[in-house]
């Protein structure tokens, strides 16, 4: 064994030309509208969580009478708030039709052998969307 | 006279360049040719000193993949026909070091690909004696789509999570992960979970889902990962749930 010889291990020299390394963009997600489309679905879940929040505000008003249900009409009733809310029902369905569309990618489901096509699976989910959305709808207008 | 095109070409020295530069090259426009043969065709008329990497120049080696015009390619299947007759950019791989005009390093993602062990792993290996290891046409068709991957990197190029985070597995790597997953021959699951699991490994991804669209040989690596995502979250479950059962 030769002294520089290391006991074992294959080494490879460290040396090598200097690489060229291109830094990545802060706005890279602008190089392509699939990129920003990606951006804006990411970006939608802060309104998804905002419309929870919301939601839940609601429902805690509505628990302490008609007067407390009636401030929170009040302060949801500012050209501000409705705004917010319109842009957020935007980022709302953005996220819901992005994602179910995506669904059919993650599940594989197998019957009789062979694969269930895409349009079965994100079509179950637009399915129970509109039953849901039905139900409610329902049980509020009633 | 003839037709020709414009190939604007990104070069790099290691030796004299500190950043790289383009470089413009006229070279005669015809219908057959992909962006390969422009190449190919300045290596041996305009400038001999060209480097870039290729071999089968029919989409199986997976080594022609450069950026064209922005966007991931096999530059062997990227007719010139498609931009005439505007310029063809031709850029070294993104994200990935340059050694040279259109050469990068690509040890990364040999590193990567060998950590997740894309090979069948067996607990009860067989003598070749014994027999072999059946599988039905319906076994080969779970995992099939992804075994077609050529290791040509586009998907690399394609993801900005690899390019912002480079220890993140990545796209292929994964896809061929899962490959041997669910081939009904291998046993090593186990012993892959514990690498892919980890958060350089499937959780890095967000689904940008570019990889996918990048793949030449319709691979869905993004696919691979969603599904590898739902196989280890229902893992986690059942260990939640069942702390006791066999691990």
């Amino acid at each position: 064994m030769t002294p520089h010889e290391t006991k074992g291990a294959v080494q490879y020299t460290p040396y090598h030309p200097r690489w060229y390394r291109m830094r990545v963009s802060t706005y890279w997600w602008l190089w392509k509208w699939d990129y920003l489309k990606f951006v804006l679905r990411e970006l939608s879940s802060i309104f998804v969580a905002y419309f929870v929040v919301i939601t839940l505000l609601q429902i805690h008003s509505l628990s302490r009478g008609p007067e407390a249900y009636a401030r929170f009409e009040e302060r949801t009733r500012n050209p501000l708030m409705i705004a917010l809310n319109a842009i957020s029902l935007l980022f709302v369905l953005f996220h819901t039709i992005t994602w179910f569309n995506l669904a059919p990618r993650a599940i594989v489901a197998r019957v009789g052998g062979k694969r269930v096509p895409d349009i079965m699976i994100a079509g179950s989910n637009y399915v129970a969307w509109l039953v849901i959305s039905a139900a409610v709808a329902w049980f509020i207008l009633r | 006279m003839a037709e020709t095109i414009q190939l604007e070409v990104m070069r790099y020295s290691p030796e004299h360049d500190a950043v790289p530069s383009f470089q413009r090259f006229e070279v005669p426009y015809r219908k057959d040719w992909v962006v390969l043969d422009a190449l190919n065709y300045i290596k041996d008329k305009l400038d001999g000193s060209l480097s870039y990497r290729w071999s089968c120049r029919m989409g199986i080696c997976g080594s022609c993949g450069m950026m064209v015009n922005g966007e991931p390619k096999l530059t062997c299947a990227t007719f010139l026909s498609h931009y005439a007759p505007d310029a063809v950019r031709v850029e070294p791989l993104r994200y990935f070091p340059v050694v040279r005009d259109l050469v990068i390093e690509m040890t990364d993602f040999m590193i990567k690909l060998q950590k997740v062990k894309p090979w069948i792993i067996r607990k009860d290996e067989k003598s070749i004696v014994d027999r072999e290891y059946l599988q039905t046409p319906q076994q080969l068709d779970a995992y099939k789509q992804f075994s077609m991957c050529i290791n040509c990197m586009l998907c690399y190029a394609a993801c900005p999570v690899y390019g912002l985070d480079p220890l993140f597995t990545g796209p292929a790597a994964i896809a061929l992960a899962q490959r041997y997953n669910i081939d009904s021959r291998d046993q090593g699951a186990k012993e892959r979970m514990d690498i892919l699991s980890q958060h350089e490994g499937i959780w890095g991804c967000t689904f940008v889902g570019e990889c996918t669209e990048a793949c030449p040989k319709n691979v869905d690596p993004a696919g691979a990962i969603q599904q590898y995502k739902l196989t280890a979250a229902k893992e986690w479950f059942k260990s939640l749930l069942m702390p006791w059962g066999a691990k």
